[in-house]
């Protein structure tokens, strides 16, 4: 394991400007997720860390090695792909034991045979060993694929959406598991995802892109809580944050030049007027079991938020809205203090 | 297979449209093969039972025209022939009963040889250059890659006959006329832009991420190359070899103008088999059912990789 970092790098495929002066530290151990919605820059980012695709400029360097101009086999990091993770004329076993038998490391065979059951039994396909690797769920490719990347000691691991093909209970199970393996050998990984819950449990730190750029880098907390701009506010919570011009909430103090209210749902505070006095009108109810999504009309735009699920309140009923500890941001988008 | 029949096919076909079908096929085959049955007949026969007319389809089996093939005899007076020690082998005694010698054995085996040797080495050399340039064409950003790969093409569109005599020109003063040498880097020349585009289209198909994958665990591009691609191609590749072949190994045209001793091949060499008083036909049949095998059991060994079609299964899609 060691620190990875990389130096305002830039890659461009043709006119597209995929990664732009990006800067990033890994640091041993650490659990860094990217996120970004598609074509961010977040695939190049791990490739170009990978060595599987050369920075137009910027430096890339690993445990204090300088590896930008190294082939990908003499980097030392691992990769689970955003798709394609196993070959299919291979058996599972085979695949597992694949990276192992690369030229460059000749690991002896029944060491091999003893990482690859270890691994196999931890990621709980030990029994599908024989199997050819087309003849899995995709939830067992997708923990043979993980495996793959686990029965090595890189530098890094870097993972490409990993769980983003499985049903949301496999995600859960394997979210779990891999924070687990995660935490508990120590290792340090770089992860994209475009899926908030898996940046919220298991990231030490969250990097948001934004059209090739990082635009915030931090604990998933102070992204949540202290976004730097719009564009990151709207990249974590669910629902998403509410965005209105401060018109629409008039009894909100609002510092001067702000021209966008943010409000989640625990700024708010929904009360039902009575006597028709409610500056809010409930549009719609959505019962997601345990919880409702709220859906308010207030002045003409669009605001939903969590409720619990026995409210009484039912559609057409006028509310009172409080806002308590909203964000405010600026015409061009940042973020300000309130 | 069964993933890719159901992949085809979104109800499986009744059992009416399967004899349909099934019967469809056999007519075809057995109008297709038809002649080569005929030709496989006439082997066996005798000369006269060969170009007796009505047809016989059923004649007495003999091996004249196999050792005819084999073989050249000259005529001897029936006194030279009664002085002769009685006949040592089966195929001295049919053709004395024939008032034949054999003399010696005939140019078939030596032209047999040059065709296997001249038909397998260009189409181990058109594949093996193709794969490497498929893959190139497929995995790198080459400059003008689609003008290069249509100049390949454009090799093929020509028909021989339009560049025989240029090529003939040419291969007389290199010292390459009737020689193997020059008829492995002919077909190969040919061969080798069909096998660029047929394999391009398997290498397209493979995912580089697998090579990828193998690159970060610590492989070269060429071993990955070896483990990672070429046994997911090895379906494109017997494909490919087969055309190839076929086309190496029936190749008529070229092989009439540019060889006609020491590097003659099969094709022009059968026809012109030539008995007492016309055409031997009898051997001419036995040497194309002879000509026949190499390439049958060829496509039989390699039927497993093409009819396993490429497996996409460990797609996450
Ligand atoms: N090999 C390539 N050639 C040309 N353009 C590319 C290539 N790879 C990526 N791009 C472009 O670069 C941009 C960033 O792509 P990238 O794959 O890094 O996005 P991503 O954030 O991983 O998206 P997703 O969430 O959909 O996987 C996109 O606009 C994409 O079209
Ligand atoms: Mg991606």
């Amino acid at each position: 394991m060691a620190e990875v970092r990389i130096d305002l790098v830039s890659k461009a495929f043709g006119t597209i400007q995929a990664v732009e002066d990006l800067s990033l530290t890994v640091a041993d151990g650490e659990f860094v997720v990217l996120l970004g919605p598609t074509g961010a820059g977040k695939t190049t980012t791990l490739r170009l860390v990978a060595g599987l695709e050369k920075p137009d400029h910027g430096r890339i360097s690993i445990g204090g090695r300088d590896v930008t101009g190294l082939p990908p086999a003499e980097r030392d990091v691992a990769f689970v792909f955003q798709q394609y993770s196993l070959y299919p004329h291979l058996s599972v076993y085979e695949n597992l034991a694949f990276p192992l038998r690369s030229p460059t490391r000749r690991v002896p065979e029944d060491q091999i045979k003893a990482t690859v059951t270890r691994i196999a039994t931890m990621l709980r396909i030990a029994h599908k060993l024989e199997n050819r690797a087309t003849r899995l769920s995709g939830g067992e490719m997708q923990r043979v694929a993980i495996g793959r990347a686990l029965v090595r000691r890189p530098s890094i691991y870097l993972m490409d959406e990993p769980l983003s093909s499985l049903d949301a209970k496999l995600r859960g199970e394997l979210r779990l598991e891999l924070k687990r393996i995660q935490v508990e050998l120590g290792v340090t990984i770089l992860y994209v995802t475009h899926d908030q819950i898996e940046a919220m449990t298991m990231a030490s730190r969250v990097g948001v892109m934004e059209e090739g750029r990082l635009v915030q880098v931090g604990t998933p907390r102070e992204i949540y809580e202290n976004p730097a701009t719009v564009y990151v506010a709207t990249r974590l919570g669910q629902p998403a944050i509410n965005l209105v011009p401060p018109s629409v909430l008039p009894q909100v103090a609002t510092p001067p030049g702000t021209a966008t209210i943010g409000a989640r749902t625990e700024h708010l505070d929904i009360r039902r007027a009575d006597g028709g006095t409610g500056t809010g009108i409930v549009a719609r109810i959505e019962h997601l079991g345990d919880q409702n999504h709220l859906h308010l009309d207030v002045a003409g735009h669009h605001l939903v938020t969590l409720t619990e699920s026995d409210i009484a309140l039912d559609v057409g009923d006028r509310v009172n809205l409080d806002v308590r500890g909203a964000l405010f941001f600026g015409a061009d988008g940042r973020r300000i203090a309130a | 297979m069964s993933g890719l029949t159901q992949a085809h096919s979104v109800v499986a076909p009744s059992t009416a449209s399967r004899r349909i079908s099934g019967a469809i096929v056999i007519v075809y085959a057995i109008i297709t093969m038809l002649p080569l049955l005929w030709i496989f007949a006439t082997g066996f026969k005798s000369q006269s039972d060969a170009i007796a007319y009505p047809p016989k389809v059923f004649a007495d089996p003999s091996l004249q025209g196999y050792v005819n093939l084999f073989t050249t005899r000259s005529r001897q007076t029936p006194e030279y022939m009664a002085s002769l020690p009685p006949p040592e082998t089966w195929y001295d005694e049919l053709v004395r009963k024939q008032n034949m010698v054999i003399v010696g054995p005939s140019k078939f085996g030596a032209r047999f040889m040059n065709s296997l040797i001249i038909g397998f080495g260009s189409t181990f050399l058109a594949v093996f250059l193709g794969t490497l340039a498929a893959y190139a064409f497929s995995r790198f950003r080459i400059p003008l890659a689609d003008d290069l790969m249509f100049f390949i093409l454009s090799t093929r569109m020509m028909p021989p006959i339009a560049v025989a005599i240029p090529i003939y020109l040419m291969y007389r003063e290199l010292g390459l006329s009737d020689t193997r040498l020059g008829m492995i880097i002919l077909y190969t020349a040919v061969n080798v832009s069909l096998a660029v585009w047929l394999l391009k289209g398997f290498i397209d198909e493979i995912p580089r991420e697998y090579e990828e994958a193998a690159m970060i665990d610590g492989y070269t591009r060429l071993q990955a190359f070896r483990k990672v691609v070429l046994p997911q191609a090895a379906t494109g590749i017997a494909a490919t070899a087969i055309f190839c072949l076929i086309f190496a190994w029936n190749e008529y045209a070229f092989a009439v103008l540019l060889t006609s001793g020491e590097a003659q091949t099969a094709p022009p060499f059968i026809p012109i088999i030539i008995g007492e008083g016309g055409m031997d036909w009898p051997a001419v049949a036995a040497g194309t059912t002879l000509f026949l095998i190499p390439i049958v059991v060829f496509t039989v060994l390699l039927r497993k990789h093409l009819l396993r079609g490429i497996t996409f299964g460990a797609v996450r899609k």
